[in-house]
């Protein structure tokens, strides 16, 4: 009678033992590891940068820096830290997307985005109009955006964080437009959304739809991620600056709980204060991302012309306002869709 | 203990999968129901009868069906040519069946899509027909046909193989035309199987996100599949809500397989 059940008992044991054993860490104090958790359209920006910063950091310290990456959806980024990836630094598309940071998970303090200058966001971006070469459907500015025959890429508001910016872009001309009427805005909004074919889940994923699958008249696109089409896809699109737009700040923070538990709370914030430095500014600038550094970003105003924008916390009452009034549900988005 | 089983290790290997199955399957069930029960009746009333997810329900529950019973018709055609004929490349033809297993889905979806948006391959054809297959219902259905058509032909597979020809023979010297065969004597043998595979392939489809999510265009009220609309609660730190959609699912779910289910034991019984 004991035979099987101490057998019963000891295989329980056996078989979590095993899946116990399968974890493990190393380190040693010579080489030092970062883990950079951020969004889409940064991956080659952040290569550049992390190569750069690692040399530096050596030559300082004689510490062999190696700065992991990680690219995705703004928002799920975001989960995937609070479930437990454990980031050093995040470079997000959004504060929202950090905010979610201290209120689910208490990672980092709430008062974040005053740790670094300019709202934590070294470098700004904006969103553009993509059209075909040629512009053949006339696409100038928001208003056109609603013709009968024109088709609009953009991401899902809900899950994309580049999508929640174009959303509100459009808005804010709508907005102007019609006077702060409104049913006149969300009719306008409702409009546009009626000339979305393909809703998809991320920034990537609508500028694959747009561009190779020749889906779409007009791509609203992150400034930066319109610029690598027309890289990657010579001489098939034209970057259209719209009358008004709006100032994205993909802001920078440490994740304070997790570096100090690594012991890389030092070299995270040298990581993020060098985003600032006039080296750092220069590749954002050649990466199209708007230096905030006005000296640096007038080396590339060609490029990177000045334009009406409007801001989150001037126009809309800062993210969590405008989460709530348009991307939760029943907000504004959900409106749009419904009857 | 007064019985002895006749089989040893019987107490080890049934704490081995106890614990395994825990560890898999029951603990990860046990929290979503928790979680999914911080939501108070009222509000999953609201969520789960709100416009957007009966739209999303009847589009993953209804072309989950739907691919599931074109599997099941293409899987037996595919299964008998395998299985019956002798011909040059059945092998390889064999092998390619189990691809949607092997593929990512993810790439399944961006593949099928490449070929099905309105500029690809067949979807240009498609186009100018007037049917439009990407970013449509249709293009959830044919990414739903892709992942569960091999659950038909490997279920079917062994059990075609295994019925030999004497049945069929026998059927003949009695009398009984090609048709008759087929419709009296093989068909009702191969029921079951079908029907395991029908549900596996059901089942499957219900649950599938990453080729879907592709090709769908997931256009709200339209194309909106049920695990998009758990996704879209998770970016917005509503984790009750998604487990509250996904407890859903899976009700649904277990009670049309169970059903399923009962049914195939009828059928088995009334063979006898």
């Amino acid at each position: 009678m004991k035979a099987p059940k101490l057998l019963f008992l000891s295989s329980i044991l056996a078989t979590l033992v095993i899946i116990a054993s399968c974890g493990g860490k190393s380190g040693s104090e010579k080489s030092i590891e970062l883990l950079n958790v951020s969004y889409d359209p940064t991956r080659e920006f952040y290569v550049d940068v992390n190569r750069v910063f690692a040399a530096d950091w050596k030559k300082q310290t004689g510490q062999e820096l190696t700065i992991q990456q990680s690219h995705g959806g703004s928002g799920k980024q975001a989960r995937s830290v609070i479930d437990g990836l454990e980031a050093d630094v995040v470079t997000l598309a959004l504060a929202g997307d950090i905010d979610v940071l201290e209120s689910e998970a208490k990672l980092l303090p709430k008062d974040w985005q005053t740790k670094l200058p300019d709202n934590s966001s070294p470098y700004t971006s904006t969103i553009v109009f993509v059209v075909r070469k040629g512009n053949p459907k006339g696409v100038k500015d928001w208003g056109d955006l609603v013709n009968p025959g024109v088709g609009v890429i953009t991401p899902n508001p809900k899950t994309s964080g580049g999508a929640r910016w174009n959303y509100l872009a459009a808005w804010a001309w709508a907005d102007k437009e019609f006077a702060k009427d409104e049913s006149k805005v969300l009719d306008y909004m409702k409009r546009l959304f009626k000339n979305v074919p393909v809703l998809d889940t991320g920034a990537r994923g609508s500028t694959t739809t747009f561009a190779q699958r020749g889906i779409g008249d007009v791509f609203l696109s992150w400034e930066n991620e319109a610029y690598l089409i027309e890289k990657e896809f010579p001489g098939k699109t034209e970057i259209i600056y719209p009358s008004i737009s709006i100032l994205a700040e993909p802001p920078v923070a440490v994740v304070e709980k997790n570096a100090k538990k690594h012991g890389t709370y030092e070299v995270s914030e040298a990581y993020l204060k060098f985003l600032y430095t006039d080296e750092a500014q220069i590749l954002a600038g050649n990466h199209f991302y708007r230096p905030r550094n006005p000296e640096i970003a007038k080396q590339f105003v060609d490029k990177l012309p000045a334009l009406p924008l409007v801001t989150i916390d001037a126009d809309f009452g800062g993210w969590a306002t405008a989460q709530k009034n348009h991307f939760a549900d029943g907000g504004t988005f959900d409106r749009i869709y419904q009857r | 203990m007064s019985k002895r089983r006749v089989i040893p290790g019987f107490g080890m290997s049934l704490g081995f999968s106890i614990t395994w199955l825990s560890l898999i399957i029951l603990i990860p069930l046990a929290a979503l129901f928790i979680k999914a029960a911080g939501l108070g009746w009222e509000e999953w009333r609201e969520l789960l009868g709100s416009p957007q997810v009966i739209a999303a329900a009847k589009l993953t529950f209804g072309a989950s069906a739907a691919a599931a019973t074109v599997s099941a018709v293409l899987g037996l055609l595919v299964t008998w040519v395998l299985v019956r004929y002798e011909f040059p490349g059945r092998r390889l033809l064999d092998a390619m069946i189990d691809l949607p297993f092997a593929l990512p889905t993810a790439v399944a979806g961006i593949t099928l899509c490449a070929i099905y948006a309105p500029n690809g391959w067949l979807g240009e054809i498609l186009a100018s027909l007037g049917i439009q297959a990407a970013y449509n219902w249709l293009g959830v259905f044919i990414a739903l046909t892709f992942i569960g058509f091999p659950f038909v032909v490997r279920t079917l597979q062994p059990v075609m193989a295994d019925m030999g020809k004497e049945i069929e023979e026998a059927a003949a010297t009695l009398g009984a035309g090609r048709w008759t065969v087929f419709r009296r004597v093989v068909f009702p043998l191969l029921v079951p199987a079908l029907i395991t595979g029908f549900t596996l392939a059901f089942a499957r489809a219900i649950g599938e996100y990453g080729s879907v999510i592709f090709i769908s265009g997931n256009l709200p009220m339209k194309t909106e599949i049920l695990p998009h609309l758990i996704i879209i609660q998770l970016e917005q730190y509503n984790y009750e809500a998604a487990a509250a959609i996904a407890t859903g699912m899976l009700v649904v779910s277990f009670s049309l397989l169970f059903l399923i289910n009962l049914l195939q034991r009828r059928i088995d019984w009334q063979n006898r």
